[in-house]
């Protein structure tokens, strides 16, 4: 196992130790890992496998998704129709196996952010691993009471009339934020507009910057 | 109904903390077993199986052990339910692995 990948420079590369575990976690996963292979429940190139193709799904691909969106109309049209539908053939990726997936648009008037107040449910098919902050208590808890006051929090401030509506995932159902296509894009390419869009517009806890001139 | 200690909605609650946490290795494997354990072409169990493990934790773990450390413990629940292991197998390699000296 290639544990000497922390020392990359790559800042999402995982690290070894993590602060403040129990050593008895670290024991427990080993011990469950060992059994359940020598039971031949899963193999140990079964979890690397799965752990690459874990690692593929990351927000670049949901970027592409909304980048298309906001280029195509036909294609935004079907995508608000039918999300996995329209992802699967976009990307090329098979989401047989994920939960329902739902896009909602964010518009001048209408402002959506999503959030999983049991657990952590979020559209890893295309945004990867949720962020620590979406799965903590304080963000579950607080953002479907006061959810611009969470969104300050993320620097993000809406103008009074607009309508904010919190979208409270769940096991069967997964939310992606197509945000709006910020002022001084209409020259970019698509592929300039994929690097624009960030993890966190599509959450909706923030919007997606405007370009820098 | 008591409130489960997951169903945190509306609850009062501090500042959201917006520093991004590095995936570690163990993060990895917990999360890959998860997956292939409720995959559903291997059956041992369902995504609802898993929450309700993880929602059952006493509430001083569900709050004081990390997330995948919550997730490792919703695993070993279920392997014994399912009978995929036994407690006899898996305090037997707990031992054999344990370190020899306790804290290293």
């Amino acid at each position: 196992m290639a544990h000497e990948h922390h020392h990359d420079h790559d800042p999402h590369a995982p690290v070894n130790e993590a602060h403040g575990m129990r050593p008895d976690s670290v024991l427990l996963e080993r011990a469950l890992r060992e059994l359940l292979i020598e039971k031949n429940v899963f193999t140990a190139s079964e979890i690397q496998r799965q752990i690459e193709l874990t690692e593929s799904r990351n927000p670049e691909l949901g970027a592409r998704v909304v980048a298309r969106a906001w280029v195509d109309p036909r294609y935004k049209a079907r995508l608000l129709e039918d999300a996995k539908a329209a992802i699967e053939s976009l990307l090329g990726i098979d989401l047989n196996l994920t939960p329902d997936l739902i896009v909602v648009e964010n518009t001048p008037q209408l402002h959506h952010v999503i959030c999983c107040t049991l657990c952590s449910c979020y559209p890893r098919a295309v945004l990867g691993i949720p962020p620590a902050w979406y799965k903590s208590p304080e963000y579950r808890s607080r953002l479907v009471i006061e959810p611009r006051a969470v969104l300050a929090e993320f620097g993000t401030a809406l103008a009074d009339d607009v309508e904010v509506r919190v979208v409270d995932s769940t096991a069967d159902t997964r939310y992606m934020v197509l945000p709006r296509r910020p002022r001084h894009t209409e020259r970019m390419s698509e592929a300039e507009l994929v690097a624009l869009v960030t993890r966190d517009s599509m959450i909706g806890v923030t919007l997606v910057p405007e370009p820098q001139p | 109904m008591p409130r489960g200690v997951h169903d945190l909605g509306g609850l009062p609650a501090g500042p959201v903390d917006l520093s991004e946490h590095d995936r570690t290795f163990f993060d990895q494997r917990v999360d890959a077993m998860m997956r292939l354990l409720t995959h559903p072409q291997n059956g041992h169990y369902t995504v609802d199986a898993m929450r309700r493990a993880i929602e059952s934790l006493p509430r001083d773990d569900y709050f004081g052990l990390g997330y995948y450390e919550r997730w490792v413990r919703a695993i070993r629940q279920l392997a014994l339910e399912k009978g995929l292991i036994s407690e006899d197998e898996l305090e037997r390699k707990l031992a054999a692995i344990q370190p020899s000296e306790p804290n290293k």
